[in-house]
């Protein structure tokens, strides 16, 4: 098990290596960079600049330098001193800016996928138990629904109705009276009372898929024989049920862990741009509509080695519920 | 199942492909395609949807003639007008031929904004084939008729689904949005096509290094967030690039996803079915490996293809939308669904003229209808199965 878990951890290194690769890549890719950027901007300012200056610039920013010992430089300030560089549309480091934003993206992609399980193993158990009744019929129509409407159309719609019927502004994580407060117990009340919104909506499309993989897999493993045994033993339905059938099934909705996180962020990006929320993803939009690169590079890259720590996370998870896995017989994920 | 709900049918659950078929024979002659139609005509829902689809299609096509307004005409002092009710009964309860009242400009007695009030004894009857914006149909032959509308020099102009902020027809802006939104997909699924099959197959195919090299790219494309990755690259195109271009280069954009999955059922097959016997046999035959490929193995996943590539067709066109509708994919003037969206960004807008919305419903159905028919596809693509 434990040699499982190096191994696994040991693939992931590449992986993550290769992200920043493209991360660096995305970052370079619009024309002009921070250093004309800061030029200009001093010159609408009326500071004059002269040629030693921006080569100053160039020289502080490493911009002398050729694209590997930059990748090195810039990938080097991350690990050691976790500066993600600077953001000129924000004016401030890109760290400052993103780290306690993603505090709440995260909070929001968590609860999320916690409501997505919790709603969806057993919803997709049952309608498999229930196959071709009105019940299944009627689950099956709403997930494809639910898969096709993005969470962010839901949110402009439900913000339609409630100004509209309501008189309310849906939208934000904190009502104004709390906005600037320090933490209390209000304000931490608060926040639950505006966080259920975005949760819900983003927890609605991988809901609805879960639902239909957990349908699928049950109905594959009902039809096995070992059912019938089991059933044959005298076992009840729930026992049957939750012995065997559910624990092959629920096999892919764990690996799906590793989808579900970036499908999430993905969702959430724009749910949290649409309710303006003071999360991660309004940051980002607002920096990427002025060419901002380094703020989506420190997005990307954060969440893309978060999704390679949830997949080993998920994989060690699916090697103890799966001793075929555990024992090599069965490559896991 | 010897039980078949109506509903049943309408999910394509039911009896095997063997039943509807009368005639045995018919079945053991017919060709794989054959089978796959007839498994995919038993999934009622799937055919609605390749209906519906079909209708959109054409809408989109004939969008010059089918659209009663040119989409880019501002109607001055019929800003935000809502959508222009169609009546059959006039204010003395006397029916007549479909009619809309004309309207003029008044305010509102309480929060004096600007609003359109029906004027009972102005009637305009809905004709067939009038002349209204001249156009060019399909950019070659210039012409004034569309298929319905309202004549006469000052006839009240119809507006079934209202106009915008600046007084653009809503409906007229869908149907040639749909050129936009409806083909972005299709570009982006033949990008896929040929990056999927070109990589999968190399990596399948010479196996090695190169193939090792092309899976790990897949594992790590497939660990991004899409939406995020999508915004940068599309923030990143600049901004002076002319229409056509940006809409390519967004197509490209949205396929870096696409191809992934493609990619694996491609060197997947070909890595199986290269220790198939019928594979063998035309080793032996002294085929070349080309026509191997091409003749014996393509064949037999090509239904593989087709699923992987209908299932990405929605999340491309919901992810045209979300960029155009954040204003980094497609902007003004191109019309797509999603660049209408941005008049929906404020809140206040959509209060006052809900109508804006229209496009989400629009999308929402594109894009169900597509994965009903992804769905039956699935379902039909291996027809051996019962």
């Amino acid at each position: 098990m434990l040699a499982y878990i190096i191994r696994r951890i040991l693939r992931a290194f590449p992986q993550i290596i290769l992200i920043s690769i493209l991360t660096f890549i995305i970052i370079q890719l619009p024309p002009g960079d921070l250093v004309t950027q800061q030029i200009l901007n001093l010159q609408a300012s009326g500071v004059e600049v002269s040629q030693q200056h921006a080569e100053m610039l160039m020289r502080q920013y490493g911009l002398d330098r050729p694209m590997h010992e930059r990748y090195l430089l810039w990938i080097g300030n991350i690990v050691t001193r976790f500066d993600f560089g600077y953001s000129y549309a924000w004016q401030k480091p890109v760290a400052e800016v993103i780290m306690d934003r993603m505090g709440y993206t995260f909070a929001i992609a968590l609860l999320s996928a916690i409501l997505t399980w919790v709603v969806a193993i057993p919803v997709g158990i049952f309608v498999a138990v229930k196959q071709y009744s009105i019940t299944d019929y009627f689950v099956t129509f709403m997930t494809f629904i639910g898969m096709a409407v993005p969470g962010f159309f839901l949110a402009m719609v439900i913000m339609y109705v409630a100004l509209t019927r309501f008189g309310i502004r849906v939208g934000g994580l904190f009502s104004p009276e709390y906005m600037v407060q320090p933490w209390s117990w209000g304000k931490f009340l608060d926040l639950l009372s505006n966080l259920w919104l975005p949760v819900v909506l983003l927890g609605i499309g991988g809901t609805a898929g879960t639902i239909r993989t957990m349908r699928a897999m049950m109905l594959d493993e009902l039809r096995k024989l070992y059912v019938t045994v089991a059933r044959a033993k005298g076992l009840s339905e729930t026992q049957i049920l939750v012995r065997y059938p559910v624990r092959v099934a629920i096999n892919p909705i764990i690996s799906g862990l590793m989808w579900l996180l970036p499908w999430l962020f993905s969702g959430g990006l724009l749910v949290e741009i649409v309710l303006n929320l003071p999360t991660a993803g309004p940051a980002l939009y607002s920096a990427l509509l002025a060419q901002d690169m380094h703020m989506a590079g420190a997005y990307i890259l954060i969440v893309g080695a978060l999704t390679i720590v949830s997949a080993i996370f998920s994989d060690i998870l699916l090697a103890v519920s799966d001793p075929r896995i555990r024992f090599g017989a069965v490559e896991g994920a | 199942m010897s039980k078949t709900t109506f509903l049943g049918k309408f999910f394509g659950h039911g009896e095997a492909v063997e039943a509807e078929v009368q005639h045995e024979e018919a079945f053991y002659r017919a060709g794989q395609w054959q089978l796959v139609w007839w498994k995919f005509k038993r999934h009622r829902l799937a055919q609605v949807s390749m209906a519906v689809l079909a209708v959109f299609y054409f809408v989109a096509i004939f969008a010059e003639f089918l659209s009663p307004h040119d989409p880019m005409r501002r109607f001055q002092g019929r800003l935000a007008h809502p959508p222009t009710a169609i009546h059959i009964r006039d204010t003395q309860g006397r029916f007549r031929a479909p009619f809309i009242y004309g309207t003029e400009q008044g305010r509102d007695p309480v929060t004096f904004r600007p609003i359109h009030v029906a004027d009972p004894d102005s009637i305009h009857p809905i004709r067939l084939l009038v002349r209204g914006d001249p156009y060019r149909f399909w950019g070659l032959f210039p012409t004034d008729v569309h298929l319905f509308g309202t004549a006469g020099e000052d006839a009240m102009p119809i507006y079934i689904l209202g106009t915008d902020s600046i007084g653009r027809d809503v409906l007229s802006r869908i149907f040639y949005g749909g050129r936009i939104s409806l083909s972005i997909g299709l570009v982006g699924i033949a990008i896929s096509f040929v990056l999927g099959l070109l990589l999968g197959g190399i990596s399948g195919f010479f196996g090695g290094a190169i193939d090792d090299v092309i899976q790990r790219v897949i594992e790590v494309l497939t660990t991004l967030p899409q939406i995020p990755l999508w915004m940068a690259l599309a923030a990143a195109l600049p901004r002076e690039w002319p229409q056509l271009r940006i809409y390519f280069a967004t197509t490209l954009i949205l396929s870096i996803f696409g191809w992934t999955g493609l990619a694996r059922i491609v060197r997947g097959r070909l890595l199986s079915m290269r220790e198939e016997d019928f594979v063998l046999a035309a080793r032996l035959d002294g085929e070349s490996e080309w026509t191997i490929i091409v003749r014996y193995m393509l064949p037999g996943f090509a239904s593989y293809i087709i699923i992987s590539l209908t299932g990405s067709l929605p999340g491309m066109i919901l992810g045209e939308t979300a960029l155009s509708f954040l204003g980094i994919g497609l902007n003004p003037p191109t019309i797509s669904w999603g660049v209408m969206l941005q008049q929906a960004q404020n809140i206040m807008n959509v209060a006052h003229f809900p109508w804006v919305l229209w496009p989400v419903p629009v999308v929402v159905i594109a894009v169900l209808m597509f994965n009903f028919v992804g769905d039956g596809l699935r379902d039909a693509a291996d027809p051996y199965m019962s």
